[in-house]
C-alpha cells in the first residue's frame, strides 16, 4: 500500500492533466466530478495506507520513485510517516469537500473546466510538499503550491485587482523562498545532502547551535512567507480576490499551513536552535494579535476571515515554536475544518447575495439561509473556542502549553489570550452583521439558500469542526492524535500541558474570555439600526483609523519598498546602463571615429601622393640602412 | 568509427546552406522544406550522438583527427565530451524551430535560410573543435552569418546593432587570438614544436604570471560573448533588432560559446589563475544577475526585457562554473541548455506577438489572455520556467548552481539568490501588463490566437522544458564525469581543494 | 674605354629615376604606365648587369619573371584605363580621387 503512495499525488495530477486538455470540452459538471473523484479516491487511498498507524503498528517508510537531482541528494522520494499521513488526510479530505462544493459554486463560469484543472493541480502540489522526503522535493511542492495559488488568485484575470493580487502573492512568497533557499544552501554545505534522513537524524553531531540557528531562521523566513506571518503576511488579504473555494482550500485549510508543517517536520533542527524556536513562537503570537486587531474593522466578508486565518496561523506558529508540535498540528487540523467551513459559508452567502461582499450590506440572513447559518454558527463557536467544539481543544492546548513553559512564553500566553478575546469579538461581529439583526441589503438583491452540492460539504465540515477536537482530548480516546504522531517526533523533546489543576483553570479563563468577547460584540451590534451602517463602519478617528486601514501596511510597503525599488531599477536601466555603461561604449566608438576624422585628410585620393609617400619611405629606409650599415 | 558523425554534424548544415543558396530562384517554395529537412537531419544526428554517448567515459569521444598544417601543429581535430554534447544537441534542436518560426520571411528567403544553416554548422563546429585554431576559425566565421541575420533581416536600428555586435565580439576575438598564439609559442618552447592541439596544450607548464595574462585574454573574449557585466551592452541591441530566429539562436546558443569557452579553456588551461580569479568572476556574475534583473524590471520593450533576463540567467551559469564544485559546474552546464530552451521559447513568443501587432512596447498591450488564451498559456508557462519554477528545467540548473556555489562563495551566492526573486518580479509584472485585465485597446481585441504552426514549434520546447525539469538524470549523468574531470585536474595542478564534490553526497548516503 | 658593369648600373639608376619622376609628376595615366615600365626595365637592366658581373644566371631568370608580371600588369592596367576613359573621356588620374578620405 505504502509502496504505491505516489498514487495519491498521481491521481489529482492526472486529473489536472486530463482536465487541462479536455476540461473545456466537457459539459458542466463533469470536470468538477472528475476533479472531485480524483482527490476523493486519493483520500480513500491515504486512509487505507494510514490504517497501520491507526493500529499503532505502522513504521515510517520512504519510497524511492526515481533519481531527480542526485548530486544534491534531492530525489523523487516520498516519506510516509504519521505526520505526512495526517497532512495528506487533511489535504485530501478537506480538499475533496471543497472540490465538491466548487461544483456548485463555480456553476456557469466560463472557465469552469480550467478552475478544476488548477484545483487538482494544487492538490497534487500540496501532496508533493507534505510527502517529500528531502528538502529539494519539499521545495518543489513549496513553489508549485505558490504557482497554483497565483493561478487561482488571478483566476478572474480580467479583473486587474485579481491579477495584481496573484502577482503580489507569488512575489511575496518568493521573498520567503529566497530565505528558504539560503537555508537549503546552508543545509547542503553542512550535511552534503538534502535528504531528511541524514539531516534530521541527530543534527547535533554535524552542526553547532549557531549554524542550526542560522539554518532555522532562514527556514522560518520561508515559512513566514508561505504561512502569511509577520513580516510577510500582507499578501494573504489580497489573495481573497480569488474564488471563495480557493480561499478556503489554499488560503485557509492547506497551503498556508505549509510553514507550520515545515517547522514541525524540521523539529530536530529547531530543537537545537532554541532561539529560532522562540522566534517562531514570538512571530506567531504577535502575528496572531496584530491580524486579529485588523480583523476587528474589516468590512469585506472574506477579508475578516483572511485576517482571522493569519491570526490562527499565528497560534500554530506559537505552538510549534513552543515545542508543542502535536498541538500545532492539531490546531492545523481543526483549523482546516472550521476555517474551510467559514470560508465556504461566506462563499455561500456571497453566492446568495449576488456577489456582494460587504458585511455592512448584509444582515438578517439567518432565516433565509438556515443551513448556511447553522453551519456558520458551528464554525463561529469553534473558532472562538467554546467547548466542546474543535477549536477550543486545539487552541486551548496551545495556550496551556505556552503558559506551562513559563518565562517569555508566559508573556506570549498573555498575547494569545488577548487574541482569543479579539477573535471572539470580530467573529461575533462578523456573524451578527451577516446573519443576525435586520437586513441591510441593497436593492435588487434576493438572497436564497445555496444548492445541496454546496450545503452538503458545509454540513460535513461542520460535523468535523464540532467533533474532531475530541481526537486529542484526555477523554474519550486518550490523546489519540499525540499517540498517533508519536513516531514522527520520537527523538524530539516536546512541550506538554502542565499537570495538575492548571489546565482546568486556564481552560476556564479561556472560555470566560471568549464568552466575554462574544457578549460584548453582540451587545454592541445589537443596537445597530436597520439601515444605518454607521456603527459598522470603521471610525475615522484616532487609532481606529489605523486599524480600519490595516495599519497602512500596504501603503508603507508601497512607498518604502516598492517605489524606491522601482526608482533604483529605473535609474539602473536608464542612467547607469544606457548612459554610463553603454555611454562609455559609444564614447569609445565616437573616439575612434574622431581620430579617424583627423587622419582623413591624409587620404587625398591622388595616386601620385601615395606613390610619393611610398617613394619617400623607400628612400628613408635606404638611407637608414646606408648610414647604420646593413645587419 | 566508420561514420564520422561529428564531421557530419558540422558539414551537413554547411553543405545544406550551399544547396539552399543554389536552388533555382523560380522555385521559392522549395527553400523552406529543404532547409527544414536538412536541419531535422542534423537534429537526428545530434540525437544519435546523445544516445550513443558513453556516460561512463569522462574523456572525449567520437574523436576525429587529421593534420591540416603539420608544421604549425594545426589539426582538424574534433571530439565531444559531456560538456559539449548537450550544447551540440541544443544547437541542433533550436535550428529547425528557428526555421519554422521564420517561414513568413519574404525578403531574400533563400539567403536567410542559407545563413541560418551556415550559422548552425559553425556553431556546432565551435563546440566540437579540439584544435584551438579550428575553434577560433569557427568562433569567428559565425560572426558573418550572424552579422547578416541582424543587419539584413533585423528591425529598424538593425545596422547599428549589427555593427555593435560585430565590433564588440571582434575586439574580444583579437585578445583570444593573441592568447592562442602565445600558447602555441609556449608549446614550441616546451615540446620543441608548435601545437594548437587542445589535449596536448593541457600538459603545458605555464608560469603563474603568464596564466593571469592568458586567462585575461581568453576571458575577455568569452566575457563579451556571455555577456558578463559590464560587457553586455551589445546584447540588448542585437537581440532587439535581430529577427526572431536570430534572437533564438543568439540567446539559445551563441551566448553559450562564452560560458563554454570559460569552462573548456580557462578552467583547464589556466588552473592557477582560475583558482585565484574565481571569486572575481563570480562577483561579476552576481552583479550581472542582479543588474540584469533590475534593468529587466523597468524595460518598456518586451524583447529588451527578455534580453536583459538573459544577462541575469547567464550570470547564474558563470557563477556555477566559478564555484568550482561538482554541483556548481553541473548546474552551470545544464543551465546553459535550460536557458537556451526557455529564453529561446520566450523570444519565439515575443516574435509571434510582434508579427501580429508590430510593436514590442509592453504598454501597447493589455488583456491579451482573453483574446489569445493559448498564447497566454504558453507565455506564462515559459515565464515560470524562466523564473526557475521547480518541476521545470530552469529550476534544476539554478538549484544546483546556488546550492553548489554557496560553499565557495557564500556571500555572493546569497545575493544571487535574490535574482530568483527578481526574476519572478519582472516576468510576472510583464505578464500582468500584457495579458491580464480587459483588452481595452481596439488593435488588441482583433488579435488571433496562435495557429497550428506556432503551436507545433512551441510544443517540443515545452515538452523538453518539462522533461528536463522532472527527469534531468540522463543529462546530469552524462555531464558529471566530464565535470569531475575538470575538478580533478584543478585539484591536481593546484593546491586547491573543491569544497563540494559528488562523492561527498555518495559518502553521506553510505553513512546512512 | 671599357664598358664595365658600373656603366650599366648607372644607366639603370638613371632610367629608374626618370621613371619614378614621371610616375610622380605626370597626370596622364598612359604616361604613368610608361613610366612604370621604364622603372621595371631599369631594374631588369640592373639584374642582368649584376648577374653578368657575378656570373650568376639567376639575374636573367628574375628578368623573365619581371617581364611576365609587367605584361600581366599592363593588361589589367590598360583594361582599367579603357573602362575609365569610356566613362570620363579623360585619362587624367586626378579625376579618379573617389577614394579621398
Amino acid at each position: 500500500m505504502v509502496d504505491y503512495i505516489w498514487i495519491v499525488i498521481a491521481l489529482p495530477l492526472a486529473g489536472a492533466v486530463f482536465l487541462h486538455f479536455f476540461g473545456s470540452r466537457l459539459r458542466e459538471p463533469l470536470p468538477g466530478v472528475i476533479a472531485t473523484s480524483t482527490i476523493g479516491l486519493g483520500f480513500i487511498y491515504a486512509l487505507i495506507a494510514t490504517a497501520d498507524f491507526f493500529a499503532g503498528t505502522g513504521e515510517a517508510e520512504t519510497v524511492h520513485l526515481f533519481d531527480w537531482i542526485a548530486p544534491l541528494g534531492a530525489n523523487a522520494e516520498l516519506l510516509w510517516d504519521p505526520l505526512s499521513a495526517i497532512m495528506t488526510l487533511t489535504v485530501t479530505g478537506v480538499g475533496a469537500l471543497i472540490h465538491l462544493y466548487s461544483i456548485g459554486y463555480m456553476h456557469g463560469d466560463a472557465r469552469y473546466g480550467r478552475f478544476f484543472t488548477y484545483l487538482n493541480f494544487f492538490a497534487a502540489s500540496m501532496l508533493i510538499l507534505v510527502l517529500a522526503d528531502n528538502f529539494g522535493l519539499l521545495f518543489v511542492g513549496w513553489e508549485l503550491v505558490g504557482l497554483s495559488s497565483y493561478l487561482l488568485i488571478s483566476f478572474w484575470f480580467h479583473k486587474p485587482s485579481a491579477a495584481a493580487a496573484g502577482k503580489k502573492a507569488f512575489v511575496v512568497n518568493r521573498i520567503g523562498d529566497v530565505g528558504f533557499l539560503i537555508g537549503l544552501m546552508l543545509i547542503l554545505a553542512e550535511f552534503s545532502t538534502l535528504t531528511y534522513g541524514t539531516v534530521l537524524e541527530e543534527p547535533a553531531r554535524v552542526i553547532t547551535t549557531g549554524m542550526a540557528t542560522a539554518i532555522t531562521l532562514m527556514l522560518v523566513l520561508g515559512a513566514a512567507g508561505k504561512s502569511a506571518q509577520i513580516p510577510l503576511y500582507f499578501w494573504l488579504p489580497d489573495a481573497m480576490e480569488g474564488p471563495t473555494p480557493v480561499s478556503a482550500l489554499i488560503h485557509a485549510a492547506t497551503m498556508v499551513t505549509a510553514g507550520v508543517y515545515m517547522v514541525a517536520r524540521t523539529a530536530a533542527l529547531f530543537e537545537l536552535a532554541s532561539f529560532s524556536a522562540a522566534a517562531v513562537a514570538t512571530i506567531g503570537a504577535f502575528t496572531a494579535l496584530f491580524a486579529a486587531s485588523i480583523a476587528l474593522k474589516q468590512r469585506d466578508i472574506k477579508r475578516v476571515l483572511a485576517y482571522s486565518t493569519i491570526s490562527q496561523l499565528g497560534y500554530m506558529f506559537l505552538a510549534v515554536g513552543t515545542g508543542a508540535y502535536v498541538a500545532g498540528i492539531f490546531h492545523l487540523f481543526t483549523h482546516a475544518f472550521f476555517k474551510a467551513l467559514l470560508f465556504l459559508g461566506s462563499g455561500s452567502v456571497i453566492h446568495a447575495m449576488g456577489g456582494e461582499q460587504d458585511i455592512a450590506k448584509m444582515g438578517g440572513l439567518r432565516k433565509i439561509m438556515p443551513v448556511t447559518h447553522f453551519t456558520m454558527a458551528v464554525g463561529w463557536l469553534a473558532i472562538i473556542g467554546i467547548p466542546p467544539l474543535a477549536g477550543f481543544w486545539s487552541k486551548d492546548e496551545i495556550l496551556a502549553i505556552a503558559f506551562g513553559e513559563g518565562g517569555w512564553f508566559t508573556f506570549l500566553w498573555v498575547i494569545g489570550l488577548i487574541t482569543a478575546l479579539l477573535t471572539a469579538v470580530y467573529m461575533t461581529r462578523w456573524m451578527y452583521l451577516t446573519f443576525w439583526g435586520e437586513a441591510r441589503w441593497e436593492d435588487g438583491v434576493h438572497p436564497h439558500e445555496s444548492p445541496a452540492v454546496m450545503t452538503a460539504p458545509l454540513l460535513a465540515l461542520a460535523v468535523g469542526s464540532a467533533g474532531l477536537g475530541l481526537l486529542n482530548t484526555p477523554w474519550p480516546f486518550k490523546p489519540a492524535l499525540e499517540h498517533f504522531l508519536e513516531p514522527s517526533f520520537e527523538a524530539i523533546k516536546m512541550a506538554h500541558i502542565p499537570s495538575g489543576s492548571t489546565p482546568w483553570i486556564l481552560a476556564a479563563v479561556s472560555i470566560l474570555t471568549a464568552a466575554a468577547g462574544a457578549w460584548f460584540a453582540y451587545r454592541k451590534y445589537q443596537g445597530a439600526d436597520a439601515f444605518d451602517i454607521a456603527p459598522v463602519m470603521p471610525r475615522r478617528t484616532g487609532v481606529w483609523r489605523w486599524v480600519g486601514n490595516a495599519y497602512y501596511v500596504d501603503d508603507i510597503i508601497g512607498n518604502l519598498i516598492v517605489l524606491p525599488g522601482k526608482l533604483v531599477a529605473a535609474w539602473t536601466a536608464f542612467v547607469l546602463d544606457s548612459e554610463i555603461i553603454d555611454g562609455s561604449v559609444r564614447a569609445v566608438g565616437g573616439g575612434v571615429r574622431r581620430i579617424g576624422g583627423w587622419l582623413r585628410p591624409i587620404q587625398t585620393g591622388f595616386t601620385r601622393n601615395y606613390a610619393a609617400v611610398t617613394f619617400a619611405g623607400v628612400v628613408g629606409l635606404l638611407l637608414w640602412f646606408v648610414t647604420r650599415g646593413v645587419g | 568509427m566508420d561514420l564520422n558523425i561529428l564531421s557530419l554534424l558540422i558539414w551537413l548544415p554547411v553543405a545544406g546552406a550551399a544547396v539552399v543558396i543554389g536552388l533555382p530562384r523560380r522555385r521559392p517554395e522549395l527553400v523552406v522544406p529543404i532547409a527544414f529537412a536538412l536541419s531535422v537531419l542534423t537534429l537526428g544526428l545530434a540525437g544519435f550522438l546523445v544516445v550513443d554517448f558513453d556516460s561512463a567515459d569522462a574523456g572525449f569521444q567520437f574523436v576525429e583527427k587529421a593534420a591540416i598544417w603539420s608544421d604549425l601543429g594545426i589539426d582538424y581535430h574534433l571530439g565531444v565530451d559531456g560538456i559539449s554534447v548537450f550544447l551540440v544537441a541544443l544547437t541542433a534542436f533550436l535550428f529547425p524551430i528557428g526555421i519554422v518560426a521564420s517561414v513568413h520571411i519574404e525578403h531574400r528567403r533563400k539567403e536567410f535560410m542559407a545563413t541560418l544553416l551556415l550559422l548552425e554548422g559553425a556553431l556546432i563546429g565551435v563546440f566540437l573543435s579540439l584544435d584551438l585554431i579550428l575553434f577560433f576559425v569557427f568562433f569567428e566565421v559565425l560572426l558573418v552569418p550572424m552579422y547578416f541575420l541582424i543587419g539584413l533581416w533585423g528591425g529598424e536600428r538593425r545596422l547599428e546593432a549589427a555593427l555593435k555586435f560585430f565590433l564588440y565580439t571582434a575586439l574580444g576575438s583579437a585578445f583570444l587570438l593573441v592568447g592562442i598564439i602565445f600558447l602555441s609559442a609556449q608549446a614550441n618552447d616546451q615540446f620543441g614544436s608548435p601545437t594548437f592541439n587542445y589535449l596536448e596544450l593541457l600538459d603545458l607548464d605555464i608560469s603563474r604570471t603568464a596564466q593571469y595574462w592568458l586567462f585575461g585574454a581568453f576571458g575577455i573574449a568569452f566575457a563579451i560573448k556571455v555577456p558578463l557585466f559590464p560587457f553586455h551592452t551589445w546584447l540588448p541591441d542585437a537581440h532587439t533588432e535581430a529577427p526572431t530566429a536570430g534572437s533564438v539562436v543568439l540567446a539559445g546558443v551563441l551566448l553559450k560559446m562564452g560560458t563554454y569557452g570559460f569552462l573548456r579553456f580557462n578552467l583547464n588551461l589556466f588552473p592557477e589563475a582560475t583558482v585565484q580569479l574565481a571569486g572575481f568572476l563570480a562577483a561579476l556574475a552576481v552583479v550581472g544577475i542582479i543588474y540584469g534583473a533590475a534593468v529587466a524590471i523597468v524595460q518598456p520593450d518586451l524583447k529588451r526585457l527578455v534580453a536583459y533576463s538573459s544577462v541575469s540567467h547567464l550570470g547564474f551559469v558563470v557563477l556555477g562554473i566559478f564555484a568550482l564544485t561538482s554541483q556548481g559546474l553541473s548546474g552551470g552546464v545544464i543551465q546553459m541548455v535550460n536557458h537556451g530552451l526557455t529564453t529561446g521559447a520566450l523570444f519565439l513568443l515575443v516574435g509571434m506577438i510582434y508579427e501580429r501587432r508590430h510593436t514590442r512596447d509592453i504598454s501597447a498591450y493589455g488583456g491579451l489572455q482573453k483574446v489569445m488564451p493559448w498564447f497566454a498559456g504558453f507565455f506564462l508557462f515559459t515565464a515560470f520556467a524562466s523564473a526557475g519554477l521547480p518541476g521545470l528545467n530552469g529550476f534544476v540548473g539554478e538549484f544546483l548552481i546556488l546550492l553548489g556555489s554557496y560553499t565557495r562563495h557564500p556571500a555572493l551566492t546569497i545575493i544571487a539568490a535574490f535574482g530568483v526573486l527578481l526574476a519572478a518580479v519582472y516576468l510576472l509584472w510583464a505578464y500582468e501588463r500584457v495579458f491580464t485585465g480587459e483588452p481595452d485597446k481596439e488593435e488588441n481585441r482583433a488579435l488571433t490566437d496562435i495557429g497550428l504552426r506556432e503551436v507545433s514549434i512551441l510544443v517540443p520546447m515545452v515538452a523538453l522544458i518539462i522533461a528536463l525539469g522532472v527527469y534531468p538524470k540522463p543529462v546530469l549523468e552524462r555531464i558529471e564525469p566530464a565535470v569531475e574531470r575538470v575538478l580533478d585536474r584543478l585539484e591536481e595542478r593546484t593546491d586547491f581543494e573543491s569544497p563540494l564534490r559528488i562523492d561527498d553526497i555518495a559518502d553521506e548516503e553510505v553513512n546512512r | 674605354m671599357e664598358v664595365t658593369a658600373g656603366w650599366y648600373l648607372a644607366l639603370g639608376a638613371l632610367l629608374f629615376v626618370i621613371g619614378a619622376s614621371g610616375m610622380l609628376l605626370r597626370r596622364n595615366a598612359l604616361v604613368m604606365f610608361m613610366s612604370i615600365e621604364l622603372m621595371l626595365n631599369a631594374v631588369n637592366l640592373t639584374f642582368v648587369a649584376i648577374g653578368r658581373h657575378v656570373g650568376d644566371l639567376n639575374g636573367q631568370v628574375a628578368v623573365f619573371f619581371v617581364m611576365v608580371v609587367a605584361a600581366a600588369e599592363v593588361v589589367v592596367g590598360l583594361a582599367i584605363m579603357i573602362a575609365v576613359f569610356r566613362r570620363r573621356a579623360s585619362a587624367s588620374v586626378d579625376d579618379l580621387a573617389m577614394l579621398k578620405g
